[in-house]
């Protein structure tokens, strides 16, 4: 069937900001889809708060709502756009949970706007348990036995009737808390108690086991002509039992026979086709090792992260596909976009093996429970494609940088063999470098298939790695002969891990290779495995056989390195700053060549660039691409700090990097020299030394003065940053052993003033300010999980001219062009620099979309030798709006127990929002409310609030001991076990001493119960005037640029 | 021990070649399925070309006593990237090397499939030899795969009956498929299976419901002999044709057949239905296609055809209860989303009146 001639407007629901299991990918399914729709020349309106997106741009929606996901601002939405269709399969849970609250409050119907792509019933049946599990039974197809149960005894009795293991999981608990497997009445009796007490509603779900089994899934499409196709099948080497998010996955599946793929296949088929639904769907399977019984795991009905790791993993655009036979397209009437010559019914045949690894924030979270389960806890993931498996799993590892020394762990290694052995059992984040660990150790393939149920043949793969580490070692530099450094090279081993073996310089390696003529060829990844010509963009190298014919176009090529995998504090905005970075390159009649390896990202979109090569981000992966493209320089200044931390090995090699130089960077983040340029520059910085070792820091801190900031160098996300109140506190955190304290370390006094940051752009000798942010909560709470206000909201103008001649001293002072990001505080009434970033920063979105300005795009010709007046930047500062933006964070800390909520000099937080308003307190609750999930009690109902407030808070805190009490709230000071568990505990306001972390078991238990937990008050503050705001108005950005115009004029 | 390919275009490709063989001639051919090279490797379909895997990783899972198609191994060689030295799943009962080994299939691993392919894609299937010594090699010893009579090879010779069901289908035996029997015969059918040179006479002393053509090797122009049988049986009874079978099919009614620059060898062919536009994802292997402008004056006509490249992949005809695929729709590697064929050739066998069928 053609398109619906009837739709002219159509309105996409987003997933909002990035939080565990909700990453980039909704921002490439959603940034295909809003394509997919403008190509159809459909009117596209957006709505979704997170500004670091690439699909909030105007060249992906024509309306841009950055307003809170909630039933209320989406039936406004509905009211002033009047769309004909809204599309809500794209956003992840967040746009489906939208959807299915608008159906059922009957919003849809009254705005007559019809819910494209699958049908609502169908979306229930596969999110509601009770109806998959149905429909399954109907459909005759096996789903474990389950049961909701509240008591011990009924649980028991369940496992009774179905046998043991069973697996238990409670209600809503953090990280899924308190679950587990059970093999025997005793452990279920423990583990059910505990469940039942951990969970806020007492409630445990008791299920058959099949842990252990293979976990396979099925990306299937289905289009209104009931074709239904299978973009790509994948396979855990994890098996059942930790979520596919934390899994290591493989891509075709590597151990099923045809029979075995095809009947699961046939399986997905069905279930697509009984749900009725339209567009893509993921179906995961556990497959018994031993038989060819199978069950059904779970449904998506929905594009999801597996469906964008298939989509980069086959080169098959699912979500623009989906979008596409959403709005009434068949598929056997699409073209391939991948081949531009055959048709999208077909199913992608993959001639390379894809390795997904994911990224966890462990080395973040040291206090977080890092074991692994069925609770998603990877923030983000990599992906490696290569033509065997050994060296698809190097290139993953390599991308994930992690601090390992080829595919071994530091930390790992030096366990014993039993904490080893305990950690395969219980296995967390490290298993699979536990598991080469002991193979290196002599510890047998068999021993480990039965302690992991890991599948032989990935084992298998992991001996063979560790067999040519053992070859390697036992070898020479000086007479290794080509045959055997092409076997290591095809094995995946990365020339400075040879080095390092071989007692050599990676230079050394580079040289001998590429004389004894060693390269990797480049691989296209085009959808049929060969069988037709293809005309894609993307690649990827292997060390075996020929390049595939790069296409020359003659034009002059930048190559822009990407940021890698999400983690805390290099999230999606550099992704957003990577691919408006391509779109100005193209603009200006470069080529640009993206690397990058990050499946989830629209920068990693082949349509994207000219040429994508998806690789990890290392000097010699770098360096290899360089020497096939031959470009005339990298750009690294938007790849968050994994770009950066590139810049030191590439200008050794000889590369032009533009605008910026290992010098200056060196200048900024070595601390030593940084107070010395800010000397130079005469601006004032916050007091601080380097100390070589403890005595040093000891001394150093009493001339600084208590409280003292604490930090190693080249940090992202503030990563061990700690803060001392006093010598004791210092000295008891020094001779801690488990803190693995590395010197010089930077020791910084402690101004909890107001921190404001600025991005600026330069030519070297101007600047140009694109904005100033107002952080609410003090300096010392780290800048990513601070609210931020634009313009600055209680800044005189005095202190902003401030800004503006320290922000000119440095840019003239430092040799760098481009975009850069600086950090104040202003303490008593004095402004102090607290730290440069020569890059893109998270808060570069968030000015670009509200000064409709493309601040990437400026800095990419400054880049390249435009000066800012020549860019028509004549002022000093960008004008300032006559809104309000706010940023907020927003944290994942349902999803990762052990976390402690209180803000501190550490991020935490996962992803970002903002709202805006002409009433500074309205963009405030539109911060705090973001989402109909996730509103905080504190604005939803009136209850009872806990303070738990250190002395020297108390004074502070009275005036709000009183505003609170007018808000119509109780306050509680005594007895948080009984009041915790109230259905009246909205809040805890937690503010411990200074430089303490007094309270972190209440602020974890009010966590648990689902209260707000509040830390700094200036938090509290602003929440306060967000909760007062009685009336909202929701406008789209376009409306807000209007405003401006007619204000201008 | 090291191993080359020549290709017939003088191209020559190193690789591992792990069977003692000195030399080896066949037809190039890649096929693009990721898994079921159990099902490749003995699929009498392939007699006479060497078979290319595109997926690099090749024995993963072994080889079974269940998934074979034919009782021995009917390719010439097989060419992998890398080839699993042993086989991890609970039904291996030996390695794909050692099976090779045993059945002294050539082997050669560690060759530049991808390259291979990319030849064969740009100048379509060509010959091949696989050698220890690439120099002073001559194609013009062997015959051309197109030339040689392998259906003699593949074909069964003498008649076997199968399963005691309703429904009694000869199935001339070209080569057959394992799987074919297998869902007639899941189908409650009765099958008799019998040479590819049975004549009118023998089929018909069979009493048969219905006849099956079935898949084989090689050109059906070398099969002229056989036409006049074949339109003879179709016009008595229902009659179904695959791969093989229904390029015959089209011959024995006058139409005509051509080589494809490069054969569909896969599990992932689109083919649409042109009668009621549902589109089936399905496992192909074929070189020769039936000509669609040959079709004129037959009575057949195209009833499925390839959604990328608009070839002929099934006809119907228009007096006869005639039903004919290119593709296979018994799968066995690939897809079994068009399986229901087989249920729409039993149909026409109850509905013996003669009737125009449009499955």
């Amino acid at each position: 069937m053609p398109k619906q001639k009837t739709l002219k407007k159509v309105l996409v629901i987003g997933s909002g900001p990035i939080v565990i299991g909700q990453a980039a990918e909704f921002d490439y399914a959603g940034t295909q889809a809003c394509l997919a729709l403008k190509e159809e020349g459909i009117e596209v309106v957006l709505i979704n708060n997170n500004p670091a997106t690439v699909m909030t741009d105007e060249s992906c929606a024509d309306r841009v709502y950055f307003e809170p996901l909630t039933v209320e601002s989406v039936e406004a939405i509905l009211q002033k756009e009047q769309p004909d269709g809204i599309l809500a399969t794209l956003g992840g849970q967040t746009g489906l949970n939208l959807a299915l609250d608008l159906h059922d409050k009957g919003i849809l119907k009254r705005y007559n706007a019809e819910l494209l792509g699958t049908p609502i019933e169908s979306i229930k049946k596969g999110e509601d348990r009770e109806e998959f599990r149905a429909l399954m039974k109907e459909l005759n197809e096996p789903v474990p036995e389950s049961e909701i149960v509240t008591t011990s005894e009924t649980a028991i009795q369940f496992a009774n009737e179905v046998g043991y293991p069973i697996i238990v999981r409670p209600a809503y608990t953090l990280g899924g808390a308190g679950g587990g497997i059970a093999s025997s009445e005793a452990e279920l009796k423990q583990i059910i108690k505990g469940g039942l007490s951990l969970s806020p509603i007492s409630q445990c779900l008791v299920e058959k086991s099949i842990a252990g089994f293979k976990e396979i899934e099925y990306e299937v499409m289905r289009d209104s002509n009931d074709t239904c196709i299978t973009i790509c099948n994948m396979e855990n080497i994890d098996p059942v039992g930790i979520h596919t998010g934390d899994s290591i996955v493989v891509a075709p599946s590597q151990t099923l026979t045809d029979v075995e793929y095809q009947m699961l296949r046939t399986c997905s088929v069905k279930i697509i086709r009984a749900l009725g639904i339209v567009g893509g769907c993921n179906i995961q399977f556990a497959l018994d090792p031993h038989s060819k019984q199978y069950y059904l795991i779970e449904v998506n009905p929905r594009v999801s992260r597996s469906s964008a790791l298939a989509s980069k993993a086959t080169g098959y655009p699912i979500a623009q596909m989906a979008a596409k036979v959403s709005i009434g397209y068949d598929l056997h009437e699409l073209i391939n976009p991948v081949t531009g010559h055959t048709y999208a019914s077909f199913e992608p045949a993959l001639d390379y093996v894809v390795v997904k690894f994911p990224r966890w924030p462990f080395d973040k979270f040291v206090h977080a429970e890092r074991k692994l389960g069925t609770q998603m806890k990877a923030t983000g993931e990599v992906m490696a494609i290569e033509r065997n498996l050994e060296a698809g799993i190097q290139k993953a590892v390599r991308s994930l940088e992690l601090k390992t020394n080829g595919l071994d762990l530091p930390s790992v290694t030096k366990k014993s063999d039993n904490e080893l052995w305990h950690l395969v059992k219980n296995a967390d984040d490290r298993r699979f470098f536990v598991l080469l660990e002991l193979m290196r150790r002599g510890f047998s393939r068999q021993d480990l298939h039965k302690e992991t149920g890991i599948t032989e043949f990935f084992l298998q793969s992991f001996e063979r790695l560790i067999s040519f580490e053992n070859q390697i070692k036992a070898s020479n530099f000086d007479d290794i002969e080509n045959e055997s450094l092409l076997t290591y090279k095809k094995a995946g081993f990365a020339d400075e891990w040879l080095a390092t073996v071989w007692g050599v310089t990676t230079k050394d390696v580079r040289k001998k290779r590429i004389e004894l003529n060693i390269k990797p060829s480049f691989k296209m990844v085009d959808t049929c495995a060969g069988e037709f010509t293809a005309s894609t963009a993307y690649f990827y190298s292997s060390w075996s056989g020929e390049h595939d014919i790069i296409p020359q176009s003659g034009k002059k090529k930048i190559l822009l390195l990407g940021s890698g995998p999400i983690r805390i504090g290099q999230g999606i905005e550099f992704d957003y700053c990577s691919v408006q970075g391509i779109q100005s390159l193209h603009r200006l009649g470069y080529e640009a060549i993206m690397m990058n390896n990050n499946p989830e990202t629209v920068s990693t979109d082949y349509a994207t660039a000219d040429r994508l090569y998806f690789e990890p981000l290392t000097v010699e992966d770098v360096l290899n691409v360089i020497d096939l493209e031959q470009v005339e320089g990298v750009i690294v200044q938007l790849g968050g700090q994994t770009a950066i931390s590139l810049v030191e090995g590439l200008e050794e090699a000889g590369v032009k990097l533009y605008g910026t130089n290992l010098d200056t960077i060196d200048q900024l983040e070595d601390r030593g020299r940084f107070y010395s340029f800010m000397n130079q520059v005469d601006v004032p910085h916050i007091p601080g030394v380097i100390a070589i070792d403890e005595k040093d820091a000891l001394v150093n801190a009493s001339n600084i003065g208590y409280p003292v900031l604490i930090r190693p160098s080249y940090v992202i996300g503030g990563q061990g940053m700690m803060l001392f109140q006093s010598e004791k506190e210092f000295v008891s955190y020094l001779e801690d052993k488990e803190n693995v304290v590395s010197f010089p370390l930077l020791i910084d006094a402690y101004y909890p003033g107001i921190e404001l940051e600025v991005d600026a752009l330069t030519d070297g000798e101007s600047v140009c300010i694109a904005g100033m942010f107002e952080h609410v909560e003090r300096a010392g709470v780290h800048s990513g999980d601070s609210v931020a206000v634009t313009p600055p909201y209680t800044i005189t103008d005095r202190v902003k001219e401030l800004v503006l001649s320290y922000t000119e001293k440095i840019a003239k002072g430092m040799d760098f062009k481009g975009i850069f990001n600086i950090q104040f505080v202003l303490f008593k009434e004095q402004l102090y620099v607290i730290e440069i970033n020569p890059r893109a920063s998270r808060t570069v979105p968030i000015l670009s979309k509200i000064s409709n300005k493309s601040l990437i795009s400026y800095t990419i010709q400054l880049l390249l030798g435009e000066s800012l007046h020549s860019l028509g930047l004549t002022t000093k500062t960008l004008p300032e709006p006559n809104f309000y933006t706010v940023k907020a964070p927003v944290f994942s800390y349902q999803k990762l127990a052990g976390l402690d909520p209180i803000l501190e000099a550490e991020m935490k937080s996962t992803g970002e929002l903002m709202s805006m308003s002409d009433n500074l307190d309205e963009a405030f609750l539109k911060a705090f409310v973001w989402s109909e999930q996730a509103k905080p009690k504190f604005f939803t109902q009136k209850g009872s609030i806990y303070f738990d407030v250190a002395e020297e808070f108390l004074p502070e805190f009275a005036s709000y001991q009183v505003q609170l009490k007018e808000c119509g709230f109780t306050l509680v000071t005594e007895g948080f076990d009984e009041w915790v568990q109230s259905d009246e505990a909205i809040a805890l306001i937690s503010l411990p001493k200074l430089g303490t972390k007094d309270g972190t078991e209440k602020r974890q238990e009010a966590l648990r119960q689902r209260c707000s937990v509040i830390s700094e008050l200036t938090t509290l503050d602003v929440m306060l005037r967000g909760l007062a705001v009685k009336e909202v108005d929701f406008l789209a950005i376009q409306d807000w640029w209007l405003k401006e115009k007619e204000l201008i004029k | 021990m090291k191993g080359y390919v020549v290709l017939e275009n003088g191209e020559v490709f190193e690789g591992t070649l792990h069977t003692d063989h000195k030399e080896v001639h066949g037809e190039i051919v890649f096929f693009t399925g990721m898994s079921g090279y159990q099902e490749v490797l003995s699929d009498p379909s392939f007699k006479g070309q060497m078979v290319v895997f595109t997926y690099p990783l090749i024995g993963n899972y072994g080889i079974n006593e269940v998934d074979f198609e034919s009782m021995n191994p009917q390719v010439n060689a097989l060419l992998v990237s890398e080839v699993s030295n042993e086989g991890f799943h609970y039904e291996a009962r030996s390695s794909l090397l050692t099976y090779c080994e045993k059945h002294s299939i050539p082997l050669l691993s560690g060759v530049d499939t991808r390259a291979i392919v990319k030849r064969i894609r740009e100048q379509g299937d060509m010959r091949a030899i696989i050698t220890t010594d690439p120099t002073n090699l001559s194609f013009d010893q062997y015959t051309p795969l197109g030339q040689q009579e392998v259906v003699p090879m593949v074909s069964s010779a003498k008649i076997e009956t199968y399963g005691n069901g309703d429904h009694h289908i000869v199935m001339v035996d070209f080569g057959y498929k394992r799987s074919i029997l297998d869902v007639l015969l899941k189908q409650g059918c009765k099958v008799t299976i019998v040479p590819y040179h049975s004549s009118f006479q023998v089929i018909e002393s069979l009493q048969p419901d219905g006849v099956l053509y079935t898949n084989g090797p090689g050109n059906p122009k070398q099969l002229q002999g056989i036409l006049p049988t074949i339109k003879e049986v179709a016009k008595a009874y229902p009659t179904m044709g695959i791969c093989l079978g229904h390029q015959l099919l089209a011959l024995a009614f006058g139409a005509d057949t051509e080589k494809l620059t490069f054969g569909h060898r896969g599990a992932n062919q689109p083919v649409i239905d042109l009668a009621t536009n549902k589109v089936y994802i399905t496992s192909q292997n074929h070189s020769y296609v039936v000509k669609e402008n040959s079709l004129e004056g037959t009575d057949f006509e195209a009833k499925f055809i390839n959604i990328n490249d608009r070839s002929v992949e099934g006809l119907i005809h228009k007096k006869y209860p005639v039903l004919t695929v290119q593709f296979h729709p018994e799968a066995h590697p690939g897809p079994s989303d068009s399986e229901q064929l087989f249920y729409t050739f039993i149909e026409m066998l109850r509905n013996k009146g003669r009737e125009k069928v449009y499955a």
